[in-house]
């Protein structure tokens, strides 16, 4: 996904003049094809997230658009403040990229994971919060977002995932889609982690259960229409899935959603996500997803018990 | 393009007269704090009004206007007053300062709200990069504007101002200049006590920037000072400004109790008369 992003970005600054990127020391040579096209519209900000967040937020109070780039927990908790109250309060158009998150880099142990940033930065007025589930996502979300004001936050991955998107045509920010079709279940999630939900989804038919599988986009603002769609399709249970805490995510926001509906019949809403605690148990990223049940069979095995 | 002497220093000397005693009185009035912050600052905010920036009143939103971040938010009160004085909105305006509602209370918002007031600080340690982050822009859309950003001795505890320091020369922005207003206090104490702040000049210094260090209450040393800032087109300029927090009125002077002290009604009056007595 990162070399998807470096290199719509490049394309981007061959037409906007307005596009200025700040990196916190990162990506080596990646961004090497922008810096070639763009090269004043570059800056390696250093290892200094605070303040890069804050120029970001007087470049766009003077004109610009600006992307901030690095490792997500430096993108996101390590300046809060600056986001909240330059970016946000500001209502600055700065879109923020936050790159491997959830466990991408989970061998790199808890100062690399990121499992809490779509919690706190929803309670954040005025932030959209973008979860592309893989590169074509991505680029149309960052295209658009790009074109709309006030500041959007993008979590993306690391580098290799698959596409899983097969219908393009529908991507971009607060737009839900369908990936998979599916009569009993739903798996509603955010982000690569989906590509987990879509193979359980296969091996489940061997069971003959059927799963449809969705990709919501974005935690903020929840796609209501898409919801409702689904809401409509009478799914026995709605199963949520995010590479992120179970706490104020994407589970807690579709429960904050069904909740606040007041409807006559709820739905039932299932979560999987990573509890409520620090990983030190250090391993690929797959092995983790795996040992949190975050993996196809873990969610197989929560849909087993529904 | 500097507009060094527009205004006489014994017009910006009956200015400053003014705009002490209108802060004192609102301070009294509304029951807002900082004072000792507001006086040690306004007389360099004046000068940067009347005499320095390039900017138009009536044009609040001009994209070439000068940009000045106030990085030392809790001296809004002063901003406030110089804004009003300087023809951005009515004194009268002023007489909301404090109601419930008001957007006028102890730091700027957010733009759009206030004229002339470019970013809602208040936080420590976000004007002066949020300023860079304009300087660079400047450079970027090639406009001729220049960013200037007033910090407190107190907010230099906060890395993200030296993180500022240390990329502004690193990205060769030399149109960025910051004004250090060195009232030696913070909030709990002397600020050279708290932190091991000093030498001030020689930190900046040694971070790439072109450094001068005068009287920041002394109007003929500022002219000096900020057209050898603007003149400096190799490095960025940090103006380390010697001030007196509470200057200007003698009980107030350098005694650390007006960070958060409000005048009472016999300290108002006493104020006042002192003001006024001064030629």
């Amino acid at each position: 996904m990162r070399d998807a992003f470096a290199k719509e970005m490049k394309l981007i600054a061959e037409s906007r003049k307005d596009l200025v990127l700040l990196s916190g020391d990162i990506g080596n040579r990646m961004f090497d094809a922008f810096k070639e096209t763009a090269p004043n519209q570059f800056i390696n900000c250093g290892i200094a997230e605070a303040n890069m967040m804050s120029m970001a937020a007087g470049l766009a109070l003077s004109g610009m658009r600006p992307v901030v780039y690095t490792i997500t927990p430096f993108t996101t908790t390590r300046c809060l403040e600056q986001i909240k109250v330059g970016v946000a309060y500001h209502d600055a158009s700065v879109v923020i990229v936050g790159t491997g998150s959830g466990l991408s880099y989970s061998e790199l142990g808890p100062t690399h994971h990121s499992l809490e940033d779509i919690a706190i930065l929803r309670s954040i007025p005025g932030i959209r919060i973008l979860t592309p589930a893989d590169r074509n996502e991505l680029i149309a979300q960052l295209r658009e977002s790009l074109e709309l004001k006030g500041p959007t936050y993008i979590r993306i991955g690391k580098k290799g995932e698959p596409n899983l998107h097969k219908n393009l045509n529908n991507l971009g920010v607060g737009k839900g889609n369908l990936i998979m079709q599916g009569n009993d279940y739903l798996i509603i999630g955010v982000g690569p982690i989906l590509n987990e939900a879509i193979m359980a989804a296969e091996k489940l038919k061997d069971q003959d259960i059927s799963v449809a599988v969705a990709s919501l986009g974005g935690v903020k603002p929840l796609d209501s229409t898409f919801l409702h769609e689904m809401r409509n399709k009478q799914f026995k249970s709605w199963i949520t899935i995010e590479e992120h805490s179970l706490i104020g995510g994407l589970g807690s926001a579709l429960l904050e959603w069904e909740s606040e509906l007041k409807a006559k019949s709820r739905i039932r809403i299932e979560r999987i996500g990573v509890p409520d605690k620090f990983i030190h148990e250090l391993g690929n990223q797959q092995f983790t997803r795996k040992q949190l049940g975050l993996d196809s069979n873990g969610i197989i095995k929560k849909i087993q018990t529904l | 393009m500097l507009n060094i002497n527009a205004v006489s220093n014994q017009e910006l000397e009956r200015i400053a007269k003014q705009l002490r005693k209108r802060i004192i009185e609102t301070s009294f009035r509304a029951k807002i704090p900082h004072l000792g912050s507001c006086l040690s600052c306004i007389d360099i905010l004046i000068y940067l009004y009347w005499n320095v920036l390039s900017i138009d009143p009536l044009k609040p939103e001009d994209p070439d206007r000068d940009r000045f971040l106030l990085s030392k938010g809790h001296g809004a009160p002063a901003l406030f007053q110089v804004l009003a004085e300087r023809g951005y909105y009515s004194i009268e305006r002023l007489n909301e300062f404090g109601e419930p509602g008001s957007v006028f209370h102890e730091h700027p918002p957010k733009p759009g709200f206030i004229p002339g007031v470019e970013a809602a600080t208040g936080s420590l340690g976000h004007g002066l990069p949020m300023a860079l982050g304009m300087a660079v822009s400047a450079r970027i859309s090639k406009r001729s504007y220049r960013s200037y950003a007033m910090v407190s001795d107190g907010e230099c505890n906060e890395g993200s101002i030296w993180e500022a320091a240390m990329l502004t020369p690193g990205i060769k922005i030399s149109d960025l200049t910051v004004i250090i207003d060195f009232n030696k206090w913070q909030a709990t104490g002397r600020s050279k006590e708290i932190m091991f702040l000093e030498p001030l000049h020689k930190k900046w210094e040694s971070f790439g920037w072109h450094v001068q260090e005068i009287n920041g209450h002394s109007f003929s040393q500022m002219q000096n000072a900020f057209v050898s800032a603007y003149n400096e087109k190799s490095m960025p300029s940090v103006i380390v400004a010697h001030t007196i927090k509470g200057k200007g009125v003698s009980f107030m002077e350098d005694n650390n109790n007006w960070h958060y002290k409000t005048p009472n009604e016999k300290e108002l009056k006493s104020a006042l008369i002192e003001l006024d007595s001064k030629s």
